[in-house]
């Protein structure tokens, strides 16, 4: 079986994607250690999202290998798979709700196909996971398209955690939402974290995202990724992280995560 | 397997030993056992020690079980011992919020069927204004293109000509010439016990120049088009394109609407000329093989059976078919809100309801016909 407590939960060695002519990544090594919340960003089309794809298995890299809690993507056997995927959560970028259902019926998806629970049963862990990312419950019976975008994430988060995953992937979670919905996003996402003892791989372009939430940052250049912590990142060199770190909105986002945490 | 619950009565109240597998995975026998535990007041101890790997689901349904076997009771003291889980105390916050968050009651049933009933009406009315609206815009963009010609977006018209029509000539052939050798064979059949063999050529050629033609054409127009009109029109909508038109100050009744109605308008008459050509060969060929009326003898009876007017009563229904088709299609694509589940819904609405418009139609034309003697 998969050994939840490995350490590090996930391990990409020599990552090579490519589309045509261009070289998306070039031997990109990536490492999420246990029960931290690890940001990715890069600029646009340097492969985040790819990179996300890459590690859930959902396209194949053309070289290199991907390691979930030590084991190989590529070579498990297909009931290990399947378990496998039942061990993480994902949300997509925008949501990925199956519009035909209700955001119940949504959340229920997972559990409905990996186990036969009664309706009774099934109806209350829809409401308890709605509760858990801060949905009122009269959502359960409205479809996606009734809810606004923050309500929209918060719903794909409830689908994502109601197999109970040791690990998520969030993609871009907050991207498109107001400051204020962003930020109370960040602070479920923290609550999440501590109380329920996740891992997270985070793709955000937030940097107040950045700021508040996540204990490790790695970034996409050159096709390559430079992993670092937060403050390890400011020091960095590299021209494209001190843009991207040092431009007016990092310097705003910096400093409001240093005004909180002096808060407490 | 041990039982996930044991219940055992202490001195001082109830103790709950939990034990075995208590992950999600064990999810359906928890639920079996939880379902039996019996009603309980006083105290009760949760003891933990022996549970593996719990999962916040099963322990979500303890918490749930446990408050509503108790709902009548005087409280329940429930205290979790031996290492509870450490979501624990989230689910316990989550569970009183629930409590105030549930206590709001749904309407009784005869009141909120009145409402359903009460809300569809008002749906109705509503829909039948939008067709009345959407009519009354495309009669507009229309009038306007008499005093501005650039309202009619000519290539556009033309690309749906090319697509509605060009490219339906081989489907429509084949299926008028098929059709038209089916009416005939069977034709034959019937009038040969007469020896009126003859008579199949009179049949087919009424049959195909009055109605089957133009029939035929304008149901496969239907499914092709009226569908592509309704998708393509649904997908801009859900994609908000129709709004950054509008934004633009365009209007999607004339860059979307008018150029389909219009080209379908020139391309069905057209199309029904081929499939009656296609039928009359059809019906010809099949004369010829089975019925061994040689092609000269066959296009001589053919214009003894027809009247002047044979050709022009099938052929005088296409644009109004046209009309039908295209504003179904186009409405239905309008109407596209929210979701892709809608979007195949209406597209499967718009050809279903124009195939019955188009047979409503050509009923209302043949009563017609017959009182004005056409």
């Amino acid at each position: 079986m998969l050994d939840p407590n490995f350490n590090p939960v996930i391990r990409v060695r020599g990552l090579h994607n490519r589309f045509g002519a261009q070289v998306v990544h070039d031997g990109l090594d990536m490492e999420v250690r246990q029960n931290e919340i690890f940001g990715v960003v890069g600029g646009s089309g340097t492969g985040k999202s790819v990179l996300l794809r890459s590690i859930l298995g959902l396209m194949h890299p053309r070289s290199g290998s991907v390691e979930l809690y030590g084991r190989d993507v590529e070579s498990l056997a297909v009931a290990d798979r399947d378990s496998l995927v039942q061990s993480y959560g994902v949300t997509f970028q925008n949501g990925a709700l199956i519009s035909s259902l209700t955001v119940a019926q949504n959340v229920q998806l997972p559990l409905r196909e990996h186990y036969s629970l009664s309706e009774k049963t099934l109806d209350e862990l829809a409401d308890m996971n709605l509760l858990m990312v801060g949905l009122p419950p009269d959502a359960g019976a409205k479809f996606p398209s009734q809810l606004s975008g923050g309500m929209i994430k918060r719903a794909a988060l409830a689908r994502a955690l109601v197999l109970e995953p040791k690990l998520l992937f969030l993609d871009e979670p907050t991207a498109g939402l107001d400051p204020i919905s962003a930020t109370a996003f960040d602070e479920l996402l923290l609550y999440l974290h501590s109380q329920l003892r996740l891992t997270v791989v985070m793709i955000t372009h937030d940097l107040d995202t950045l700021f508040q939430t996540c204990s490790r940052v790695g970034v996409i250049v050159d096709g390559h990724m430079i992993s670092d912590t937060l403050p390890g990142m400011l020091q960095n060199t590299h021209p494209w992280i001190q843009e991207y770190f040092h431009g007016p909105r990092a310097r705003a986002a910096e400093k409001e995560a240093a005004v909180k945490e002096a808060r407490g | 397997m041990t039982a996930p619950l044991a219940l055992e009565r202490q001195r001082d109240g109830w103790r709950l030993l939990l034990s075995g597998d208590w992950s999600l995975t064990a999810m359906p026998g928890i639920e079996a056992q939880l379902q039996n535990l019996p009603a309980l007041e006083g105290t009760l101890v949760c003891d933990w020690t022996q549970a593996r790997a719990p999962g916040i689901s099963p322990a979500w349904a303890l918490l749930r079980r446990l408050a509503e076997t108790c709902g009548t009771q005087p409280a329940l003291d429930v205290r979790h011992t031996g290492n509870p889980p450490h979501f624990l105390e989230l689910l316990q916050k989550l569970h009183v919020e629930r409590h105030a968050a549930y206590s709001v009651q749904a309407p009784p049933t005869l009141e909120r069927l009145v409402g359903k009933l009460g809300r569809w009406a008002v749906l109705q009315g509503w829909h039948g204004r939008g067709v009345i609206v959407f009519l009354g815009r495309i009669a507009t963009v229309v009038g306007e293109a008499f005093r501005r010609p650039q309202a009619l977006r000519v290539s556009s018209i033309a690309r749906h000509i090319y697509e509605t029509g060009i490219t339906a000539i081989p489907i429509v052939s084949l299926i008028a010439f098929l059709i038209s050798v089916i009416v005939a064979y069977l034709g034959a059949q019937q009038l040969s016990r007469f020896g009126a063999d003859i008579f199949v050529v009179d049949l087919v050629t009424i049959a195909v120049l009055r109605e089957m033609g133009v029939l035929l054409t304008a149901i496969i127009v239907a499914g092709r088009s009226g569908s592509a009109f309704a998708a393509e029109i649904g997908v801009m909508q859900l994609n908000e394109e129709t709004d950054a038109l509008r934004a633009m100050g365009m209007s999607p009744i004339e860059l979307l609407v008018v150029p389909r109605v219009l080209a379908l308008i020139v391309v069905l008459p057209l199309l029904t000329v081929i499939a009656d050509a296609m039928g009359l060969a059809g019906g010809g060929l099949l004369s010829l093989i089975n019925l061994h009326i040689p092609l000269p003898q066959f296009t001589a009876r053919m214009r003894e059976s027809l009247s002047h007017t044979t050709f022009w009563a099938g052929l005088v229904k296409a644009p109004v078919f046209a009309i039908l088709i295209a504003m179904v299609g186009t409405y239905r694509g309008m109407q596209v809100r929210d979701s892709a589940r809608e979007l195949g819904r209406l597209t499967t609405v718009a050809v279903v309801q124009s195939i019955f418009m188009v047979i409503l139609a050509d009923a209302l034309f043949a009563v017609l016909f017959v009182q004005i003697n056409f």
